[in-house]
């Protein structure tokens, strides 16, 4: 039977797309996947891939033209299906309805009553051809903007705190199961190194009373993770001689773009995601700091691959996030969310957690007001961020309260000097206090 | 344990019952000097004789009738109907009356009543022999309806359902009576309401009863190849419906393929299908799949008359379907 393809939302945020090019022609046989057309969203153009297999039998929206989500674009079928009861249903459910004859009639004074007068206007329709079984003609159409989804794929994205609008459904009809929920990046879950924003004065320290069973007097022996940290770590320090810059940056213009732009979503982006993208914008103007110490030669890196610094049983792992520089923040976030939901679940492979160009840590949620950190090798910097807490800071000459928050980086001096230190930390200050500049 | 046949198992279920209550009676065309159509009654007549094992006229409303009113006033008729399509013609003193006189008596009269035989397609008896009429009987509140697949639960389904103290329909098929299995020495029952989970899976669950149980071992088998897991559920009783057994199941694989040899309106499985809809509706990754046989007669071309019903190959493409294993558009 010949299927609907609909305007889809190829980003969380689009709700129209033009068409600015078909890559199949009418008659075209095509697999599930298969490129369909390009369509500029809000955001960029992006490939449309066939949402089913079969032949493409009628293109309904042409190049250069727009269609809100969820609206017909094309029919797909069997060839010699019928398209045309498909384009004339699309048509009919946009087309605006009728009035009603009803209120017509209700406001002539009239003794009869309205039912009965009302009900013999129409013909009688024709009598239904014998069908057996009735099936519906066609799927229910959902509102614009809303994917198909199994109810499974909905309570699991629920659960997981994932948008279903940034999934690509991989079902019947583009039908989002719980196979592809399951793929998706998962949307940042909340560990400690994701809370810095938490005033110290508010925040409850998260470890706080909680009992540690066993360990006084107890001889344990070393974990293969524990045992990598320590030499990992004691070769860091003992050979890269550490020196330490510190920086104190107000978060209020950071914090009010932040909330500006969580307006509406369903799932807020993290502080984190936006300190990642703004430290990459920084090592993009200061690549002596985005660079690795290798005995002979000093390896200048040619990506932001930003590891960050994540506490679990039994130590910490460091997942990275590649190429900060080329992703937004939204990209950021959600693999940043995914790689901390894997690196609790312990299922981090290595290629997602070693060989960060660069290196944050992040305690703010403990209340720490500030700390250094051992260099992450193979880079040659670590940025340690402290809780972000209202301070009294002096304005124009007045004193105001202003949340700050403490940055202290550490730096191999074989690598980097220390006014270049100095020179990354002050650009990444005035990239926080005025995110406009990252974009200059 | 012996192997029995259904045939020998439902004769050894009638066999111990009529000699532990003098109260039942087996009755319907050639049941007794014929030993049954289906020899299902064997060697009871000499066994009981002509007062307990009763040739009745060809007439089942008559018969149907008899049979009710004797349970009202203290047997326990076992009402054998040569085919489920004969008793179209009793369904007015099923539907009418053993169902309602419970209810309609306030309790003063119950009807321990079993009506049997075998239902659903056979092969080369066309249209009008060949339908399988479950939802006739499961449709109406006051009668239990069971369906077994395996000697065993024939046995220890028939014995239940003669003890009963109510109207129970029992759904055999013709094709398993010859159908071999382990039967233990000992005397059971299997209780009336429970379904049975005859091999556990984690990817799915495909639900039937009578005869296409055996497809669904088939094409769990096939699955299985495949390293998908089915978990396969015997109703054995349509009415009441073993609903936790089959719930919990679903919850557990997000996704069911419900098989009914019966065409597909208003039939056992679509009301399956319909609960667990509804019951698991959050919990399941694709629609409730539907395999039953085409809504049309019963052809009597073989080829045409196999191609109608559930076949193996008809569950396994639907099970992908569930799975969202197998483009649909091929």
């Amino acid at each position: 039977m010949a299927e609907p393809i609909l305007m889809t939302a190829l980003s969380p945020t689009m709700t129209e797309g033009t068409i600015a090019q078909w890559l199949a022609q009418e008659g075209q046989a095509l697999k599930s996947g298969d490129a369909l057309c390009e369509v500029e969203t809000d955001k960029a153009t992006m490939t449309y891939e066939s949402p089913a297999s079969g032949t493409l039998l009628k293109i309904i929206l042409q190049a250069g033209s727009a269609a809100a989500v969820g609206q017909l674009i094309a029919v797909i079928g069997k060839p010699g299906d019928n398209w045309e009861d498909i384009a004339a249903q699309a048509k009919s459910a946009t087309a605006p309805a009728p009035a009603p004859a009803a209120p017509a009639e209700t406001a002539k004074p009239s003794p009869a009553p309205a039912p009965a007068k009302a009900a013999p206007v129409s013909a009688p329709p024709p009598p239904p051809a014998p069908v057996p079984v009735a099936s519906p003609q066609s799927a229910p159409q959902l509102a614009p903007g809303v994917p198909r989804s199994s109810p499974l794929a909905r309570k699991r994205a629920k659960e997981k705190g994932i948008d279903l609008r940034a999934i690509r459904g991989t079902g019947p009809g583009g039908r989002i199961t719980v196979r592809d929920v399951e793929n998706a990046h998962a949307a940042p879950a909340p560990v400690p190194a994701a809370r810095p924003a938490t005033p110290a004065a508010k925040g409850k320290p998260p470890v706080a009373g909680a009992a540690v069973k066993g360990l006084r007097g107890d001889r344990v022996s070393l974990s293969k993770m524990r045992a990598i940290i320590a030499s990992r770590l004691s070769e860091s320090y003992a050979q890269a001689p550490h020196y330490f810059v510190r920086i104190a940056i107000d978060m209020e213009r950071l914090f009010a773009l932040r909330k500006d732009m969580n307006q509406g979503r369903e799932q807020s982006l993290s502080l984190n995601a936006f300190l990642l993208k703004l430290v990459a914008a920084a090592l993009e103007r200061h690549p002596v700091i985005n660079a690795s110490w290798q005995g002979d030669a000093i390896q200048y890196l040619p990506s932001a691959d930003i590891g960050l610094a994540v506490a679990i049983e039994g130590g910490l792992i460091t997942p990275v996030v590649r190429a900060c520089e080329t992703k937004g923040i939204e990209a950021i976030d959600a693999e940043l969310g995914a790689l901390i939901a894997k690196a609790r679940s312990g299922t981090l492979v290595p290629e997602e957690y070693t060989g960060a160009s660069f290196t944050i840590s992040n305690l703010g949620a403990y209340g720490v007001e500030e700390f250094t950190a051992i260099i992450n090798p193979p880079g040659s910097a670590i940025l340690a961020l402290g809780a972000v807490a209202e301070e009294s800071v002096v304005r124009d000459g007045a004193v105001v309260p202003r949340r700050i928050l403490h940055a202290t980086l550490s730096s191999d001096h074989r690598v980097i000097d220390g006014a270049q230190a100095a020179a990354f930390l002050a650009d990444l200050r005035a990239f926080i206090e005025e995110p406009a500049r990252a974009l200059l | 344990m012996s192997q029995l046949s259904y045939r020998d198992a439902l004769n050894r279920a009638l066999d111990e019952e009529l000699a532990r209550d003098d109260a039942v009676v087996l009755m319907g065309e050639e049941v007794a000097e014929y030993d049954g159509a289906y020899k299902v009654s064997r060697g009871l007549l000499g066994k009981y004789g002509p007062e307990r094992i009763l040739d009745t006229p060809i007439t089942e409303l008559g018969f149907t009738g008899l049979g009710v009113g004797a349970a009202m006033v203290g047997l326990k008729p076992v009402v054998e109907w040569m085919t489920h399509n004969f008793a179209l013609l009793a369904l007015d003193q099923v539907v009418n009356e053993a169902a309602k006189t419970r209810h309609m008596s306030g309790g003063q009269f119950n009807v321990p009543i079993v009506f049997r035989g075998p239902n659903g397609p056979a092969e080369f008896l066309s249209s009008q022999h060949s339908q399988a009429l479950a939802s006739y009987w499961v449709h109406v509140p006051g009668i239990k309806v069971v369906a077994p697949a395996f000697p065993a639960d024939a046995y220890g389904l028939l014995k239940s359902a003669i003890r009963d103290p109510d109207p129970v329909v029992v759904l055999e098929a013709e094709m398993l009576y010859g159908f071999k299995g382990e039967v233990p020495d000992e005397e059971f029952l299997v209780p009336i309401g429970k379904a049975a989970i005859l091999r556990p899976g984690e990817n799915i669950t495909l639900i039937s009863f009578s005869k296409p149980v055996h497809l669904l071992l088939q094409a769990a088998a096939e699955l299985a190849k495949e390293g998908i897991e089915a978990e396969v559920i015997d109703l054995r009783s349509l009415r009441p419906l073993d609903e936790d057994t089959l719930m919990a199941s679903v919850a557990r694989t997000g996704r069911a393929v419900v098989v009914d040899e019966s065409w597909p309106a208003a039939s056992v499985g679509s009301y399956v299908a319909h609960r667990i809809a509804t019951e698991c509706f959050d919990l399941l990754d694709a629609p409730v799949e539907f395999v039953s046989s085409e809504d049309v007669p019963m052809p009597y071309n073989h080829a045409l008359e196999l191609a109608v019903q559930p076949s193996v190959q008809k569950i396994v493409n639907a099970a992908k379907k569930a799975l969202y294993l197998e483009n649909p558009h091929g």
